[in-house]
């Protein structure tokens, strides 16, 4: 086969590929790898984190503003620790709350930051303190339960005190 | 008695067979100068193995993706989910079907080759003849062959990728009628390129080493017969798959874990 036409079909080949891994890049991870830049960390102490996983996204009014890094349990208080990675162009005020949430009925879960009210912004390192668990359903469920019963039962004892 | 030694005679060819494919990789690294050295070498075999396997990778990928797309679409619509289909095809291929559907297409028609193509040159005694000519046959054949199966194995995964994720666009958005701003929006705020565009760049990578090291060893080693050559490529197809599936095991278990 001649140089040139061989050289022309490998060439091709690669931009091809470079494309494609562009493509994959800029189109597929598009919005998600805006946040993988610049960051700052601080932590959130939560009871229970139920299916929330490391790489979930942390969202303020449904705009994606970071990550979460990594969680651990704390040897101390016996709560999970959350880093939470945020994007250096997002601040939040230092008595900002984080919830976390699950997006639809199946989806996955995220944090959901909700901005307070002090001129403090909250700094590298620092701690939410307003935090709110995950809704785990089966303890609502038993929740239901017990107070169904209690209902029931308070039910049953003003129909024998009537009588 | 004789299964015992069955199993002992299988389990030695097994750790032989390992520590030749070991020695014969630390052969081909210590020999690749000649490939950096001459490049038009190795351009020769990227055209052999990567452009000659585009149009079947391409095409494959279009396929598994349609497929992907019709299938996700039936199953998580009875859930109300269909919404995902975007982020669940992309993870899906981008994760695990993208670099080891592409690795075993490789492996089956650029892999095959390979073998073929090497041991037809033992057998007509061209590698002899390098080596009266005092060429190194691993410096000047295999090491070209190796580092050009390395270096387009990521790339024909990448392609395969987007033409899934093309050919589940073609499905879900235009004929199942899925918004399309929601098909790439879910992609896009799910998939994170430093975690699933780069892991299954780096899988693919592992995949090109393991094919292309296979393919080259049987080839290099092969009875020097026309049954030989069937047989090693043959050997090469087989054992490509069964390591692909194993290693992708293993880097799943490593990458995707938490």
């Amino acid at each position: 086969m001649k140089k040139s036409i061989l050289e022309f079909w490998v060439g091709l080949f690669v931009l091809l590929g470079v494309v494609a891994v562009g493509f994959l890049a800029f189109r597929v991870a598009g919005s998600a790898s805006g946040t993988s830049g610049q960051s700052y960390t601080v932590y959130a102490d939560f009871s229970d984190i139920g299916g929330l996983k490391a790489n979930a996204p942390i969202k303020s009014a449904g705009v994606l503003v970071g990550r979460v890094g990594s969680i651990t349990l704390d040897p101390n208080s016996y709560q999970a620790k959350v880093s939470l990675n945020i994007d250096s162009k997002y601040t939040f005020s230092s008595d900002v709350s984080a919830q976390i949430l699950t997006s639809g009925l199946l989806g996955e879960q995220y944090i959901g930051l909700q901005q307070g009210g002090d001129t403090d912004n909250l700094a590298a390192g620092d701690t939410i303190s307003v935090t709110s668990s995950a809704l785990v359903l089966e303890n609502l469920i038993g929740k239901f339960m017990t107070s169904f019963a209690e209902k029931n039962a308070g039910g049953d004892n003003t129909e024998s005190a009537g009588q | 008695m004789n299964f015992i030694r069955n199993i002992g005679a299988n389990t030695l060819n097994f750790i032989q067979s390992l520590g030749s494919v070991t020695l014969f990789l630390l052969q081909i690294l210590g020999k690749s100068a000649t490939a950096f050295v001459r490049p038009r070498l190795s351009i020769r075999q990227i055209y052999f193995a990567g452009v000659m396997s585009v149009l079947i990778i391409a095409v494959s990928g279009l396929f598994v993706g349609m497929v992907l797309g019709l299938q996700g679409y039936t199953q998580l619509a009875k859930f109300k989910s269909a919404d995902i289909l975007g982020y669940m095809v992309a993870a899906s291929l981008l994760r695990e079907l993208g670099p080891v559907l592409a690795a075993i297409l490789f492996a089956s028609s650029a892999g095959g080759a390979m073998t073929s193509e090497i041991g037809l040159m033992k057998t007509t005694e061209q590698l002899e003849a390098m080596n009266v000519m005092a060429v190194d046959p691993v410096a000047r054949v295999v090491a070209p062959r190796f580092w050009a199966g390395v270096f387009s194995m990521p790339l024909l995964a990448s392609i395969f990728n987007v033409a899934g994720i093309y050919g589940a666009y073609l499905v879900g958005v235009q004929w199942l009628g899925l918004d399309g701003g929601i098909f790439w929006s879910q992609m896009q705020s799910n998939i994170t390129l430093s975690y699933d565009v780069a892991n299954g760049l780096i899988k693919s990578a592992v995949f090109g080493v393991a094919v292309t090291l296979i393919a080259v060893h049987q080839g290099f080693h092969c009875t020097p017969t026309s049954e030989g050559i069937l047989r090693a490529s043959t050997r090469t197809v087989v054992s490509s798959a069964l390591t692909i599936l194993a290693i992708d095991f293993v880097l799943t278990a490593w990458m995707f874990t938490e």
